[in-house]
């Protein structure tokens, strides 16, 4: 198949970038990023400059692959990866346009790529169990309900990606950080510390400049992972409760 | 040289034990002033760098990712062994231990590998502790399943997702030291050469990726994490960006390679479908608790299905052949690893294989399905449920144990597996082979240690799944925070290490050479053209089965492929910014040279054992034939640019009796 592909370029953070054109021959089996593969080649055998992508595991898992493909986070397919996508999604003759994830909390790096470390900040602010190693006891000793740990799990499965960011009007990282929350709080080993840690969370969120949270959905739409808004309302819940705590 | 490998004297079981609680300690207050330099945050890394800083040292962790929680620990999915005994079925340190000396092909160092199983029943409390959703059953507690190559249920998992919740685990328990500054995080730095002061390990040298700046950082010691080399191969289940750099310089500095040609080729991933395919990927050794493996019996099926005339469903079951229920019916389908691989290889030798290339044998599902479907209807009170009914609750089960791979699967492939048999085929994986390291996880080169699937030490010749993890995370957990003590108690008086000293001065000369060599080689042909080349010249040579003709003549193909690379690559851009092609450039470089150490260790090993199989060593049954008189050994080899320099470290085995493996 072949198709044009409408690139965002941008040399660096300072500069300003702009879309280019490029024409490349495709086979409906290709992985999305195999595809910019070939192109990069293509490019690299003219001495041109390759386009910028970040990717790593590819199969879905690691977060770093990060494209808006004809303007949504991941691209067209409900619940993949850019780098799950293939190419039987596209047809010969198509136009796609690829751009970065655009969020105000994170910077385009090049091209495509942007800086994403505004998450590990939010995760360092109590994304954890304060437990130290060799301290537990027996994995055993705490029986966790099916159900609830299914529930933790859901959204411990997020793969910090930043779809969420990426698809928000107002560039919120509620999604990222309520999952989080959420996946702590409702594990017994992580109540412990679930109004600070909520607390200390939403603090760094809003630090980092994203965006507020007006309920539009796009997050939980564009999420690969599929994570639930309703993360988002828990987070709500607990923050509202925390303020009313008398702990410290 | 000769290698001493510091196992501590004692009964196997008591080694340990005795050995933590002698071993010297450093003071609360000197650990204070006491620098690591940790690189990598995989499970071992992070592990690692995050128990280092609860621990008091000052910590600095590197990672060429953007953030350490992108490490491709994350893909990992079965799960992780652990000998807990939960099930109640006869497991035990000791047989978690047997298990995996066998399993490796008796290649394994038994202390260590012991050490192993006894910690790993603390790894599974620790994550539990740390939030990590394990599966559990009805009643709340921690479920289990079997991998291959054991008899017990031994194996804790997270869906199909265990790597990644493990990792996280890591991750945050980092992430939490890092917010109290005992560690100190460079993202987006990749070691490029390691530095030593008077013969021991002091510090790294860094190419930052976003500025291209080449940077020293100064410790104590250095304490490497790095992951395997299996992407030497190209095509492999490892992430793109996994490379051997940080290993391969510090065996250019001195530490030595052991075992390189150990590699691990996993049975079932999903096939390459063209030349432009970039990875490979991984189904899940877990699927075998419940997959069946079969080829068609007549080559005449075979081709009809190469050719897409028919398809599994049209085989009826008299003319299948389950080849591994009928070579290894005491294991079936859950044979080791290296096992499954060389069948299904065989199979395909026979024209057997089932997809347009011929390189695929049928993953099916079907007999599962009935069966958890008929238990179900069972449960649910269904009296004579529907063949429909079955098929239909059967599917539901084997979505919640394995939903998530079979949707990979079916994204990949464009195939419904719950419908059709996956097809899958071996792929590389895993690395067994790595830097030699003793008893303390400490290299030849004083000061710097190795963890994870960067060392060579626990897993011999072939890992069992669901034990990669298992060691990562108990090298970093529970192995190092004690045994770096033996090396940081001598340097208590050790001020802090000058990164301005002439050896680091000297050392980053070397790298910015070594880039502005690269840079200027100004020649026609990609990185990613030279890479492919190397992988089909390893896979073609090196790969599931090598013979002595192919070793050697692949050896002189991967230094021709050196010199053109030298000669006519292509980088485009300046080392002075964000440049992904230099970045690999330099990764394919050390690639080149640790391919031909693969080869030269495998033409060395005159025997077959795990994932290594000399064709010229096997037994009538196209089993592995083991050469144990005169290859009991570790081989550990010293880089040199014309023959590498083989060391010997013999392997004795007191406890264990070696055994021709059999899973039959």
């Amino acid at each position: 198949m072949k198709l044009t592909l409408k690139i965002w370029r941008q040399k660096n953070q300072s500069s300003k970038g702009a879309f280019e054109s490029y024409q490349v021959e495709a086979d409906e089996h290709m992985s999305f990023l195999e595809m910019l593969d070939v192109l990069n080649e293509q490019l690299i055998s003219e001495k041109k400059s390759p386009v910028a992508f970040e990717h790593d595991c590819r199969e879905g898992i690691c977060g770093t692959c990060n494209l808006v493909i004809d303007g949504r986070p991941h691209g067209p397919s409900q619940g993949t990866t850019t780098c799950q996508l293939h190419m039987r999604s596209f047809k010969d003759g198509d136009t796609i346009h690829i751009e970065p994830f655009r969020a105000r909390s994170f910077p385009i790096i090049k091209d495509l790529v942007v800086d994403r470390t505004a998450f590990d900040r939010i995760i360092q602010s109590g994304g954890y169990v304060s437990v130290n190693t060799g301290q537990a006891q027996d994995g055993n000793a705490i029986p966790i309900e099916g159900n609830t740990a299914a529930k933790a799990f859901d959204s411990a499965t997020c793969i910090g990606c930043g779809a969420c960011v990426a698809a928000c009007p107002n560039g919120s990282a509620m999604l990222f950080t309520s999952a989080k929350v959420q996946h702590l709080g409702l594990l017994p080993q992580g109540k412990v510390e679930h109004k600070s840690r909520v607390q200390k969370m939403v603090a760094q969120m809003d630090k980092e400049g994203f965006g507020f949270c007006s309920n539009v959905g796009a997050c939980e739409a564009e999420c690969p992972k599929e994570i639930s808004i309703d993360n988002i309302a828990a987070m709500n819940r607990g923050f509202v409760g925390s303020m009313f705590s008398t702990e410290e | 040289m000769s290698l001493k490998n510091n196992v501590p004297e004692g009964p196997l079981a008591d080694k340990w034990t005795k050995y933590k609680s002698t071993m010297n300690l450093v003071a609360p207050n000197n650990k204070r002033r006491i620098e690591i330099i940790v690189v990598g945050t995989g499970l071992a890394g992070a592990s690692a760098a995050a128990t280092l800083g609860e621990l008091g040292y000052q910590v600095k962790c590197f990672t060429f990712h953007d953030s350490p929680r992108r490490a491709h620990s994350i893909a990992a999915q079965g799960g992780i062994n652990a000998a807990k005994n939960y099930q109640n079925d006869g497991d035990s340190a000791y047989r978690l231990f047997y298990d995996t000396i066998k399993g490796g092909d008796y290649r394994s160092r038994e202390a260590n590998v012991h050490r192993l199983a006894e910690v790993s029943t603390e790894i599974i409390d620790q994550c539990v502790a740390q939030g990590v959703p394990f599966a559990r059953e009805y009643g709340g507690l921690l479920a289990n399943r079997s991998f291959g190559g054991v008899q017990v249920s031994r194996t804790f998992y997270a869906r199909g997702q265990t790597g990644q919740q493990l990792l996280i685990g890591a991750y945050q328990a980092l992430s939490r030291q890092i917010a109290r500054g005992s560690v100190t995080m460079y993202n987006r730095h990749e070691m490029l050469d390691l530095v030593k002061v008077d013969g021991k390990a002091r510090g790294i040298i860094c190419r930052n990726l976003l500025t291209g700046e080449i940077e020293r950082f100064a410790a104590h010691c250095v304490v490497l994490a790095t992951g395997g080399y299996g992407n030497v191969f190209y095509l492999s289940t490892n992430a793109m960006a996994s490379n051997v750099t940080a290993a391969w310089k510090s065996v250019k500095k001195g530490a030595l390679m052991a075992n390189p040609c150990y590699t691990q080729i996993h049975p079932t991933c999903i096939p390459v479908s063209g030349e432009y395919q970039s990875k490979l990927t991984l189904m899940s050794e877990s699927l075998r608790n419940d997959g069946r493996v079969w080829v068609p019996n007549k080559v005449s099926d075979a081709e009809a299905i190469q050719r897409g005339e028919k398809n599994a469903l049209d085989i009826p079951e008299e003319d299948r052949d389950y080849y591994l229920e009928r070579r290894y019916p005491a294991f079936g389908n859950l044979v080791p690893r290296d096992v499954a691989s060389r069948a299904a290889k065989v199979a395909c030798d026979e024209g057997k294989g089932v997809s347009k290339t011929g390189l695929a044998v049928f993953l099916d599902f079907a007999s599962a399905i009935e069966r958890y479907g008929k238990a179900e209807a069972l449960m649910a009170g269904i009296s004579n449920p529907s063949k429909e009914k079955i098929t239909e609750l059967g599917r539901a089960v084997i979505k919640k144990k394995y939903g998530n791979l079979f949707q990979m699967y079916e994204k990949i492939t464009g195939e419904n597996p719950y419908k059709l048999p996956m097809k899958i085929y071996p792929a590389v994986h895993y690395t067994m082979g790595g830097i030699w390291v003793d008893y303390n996880l400490q290299t030849n080169v004083p000061g710097l240690f190795a963890l994870g699937e960067s060392n060579f030490s626990d897993h011999g010749a072939n890992r069992l799944g669901a034990s990669a993890l298992m060691q990562g995370l108990a090298d970093g957990y529970f192995v190092i925070p004690y045994t770096i003590g033996q090396f940081l108690s001598k340097e208590i008086r050790t001020p802090a290490i000058d990164p301005n000293g002439p050896e680091f001065i000297q050392a980053e000369k070397e790298v910015k050479e070594k880039i502005n060599q690269l840079m200027g080689i100004q020649g026609n042909q990609s990185v990613e053209s030279f890479h492919r080349k190397l992988g089909k010249i390893m896979w073609e040579y090196c790969g599931m089965a090598r013979n002595a003709e192919g070793l050697k003549k692949g050896r002189q193909m991967i230094r021709d492929l050196r010199k053109e690379f030298y000669s006519d690559v292509f980088i485009p851009g300046t080392n002075d910014e964000y440049n992904p092609e230099l970045e690999k450039a330099m990764r394919v470089a050390d690639f080149l040279e640790l391919g031909e150490v693969m080869m030269v260790d495998a033409l060395n090993r005159e025997e077959s054992c795990g994932g290594h199989f000399r064709e010229e060593h096997q037994s009538e049954e196209g089993e592995a034939k083991r050469n144990d008189a005169d290859y009991t050994y570790v081989a550990a080899w010293e880089w040199n640019e014309e023959n590498p320099i083989l060391h010997k470290e013999d392997l004795v085995f007191e406890n264990v009796e070696l055994k021709t493996r059999s899973y039959k």
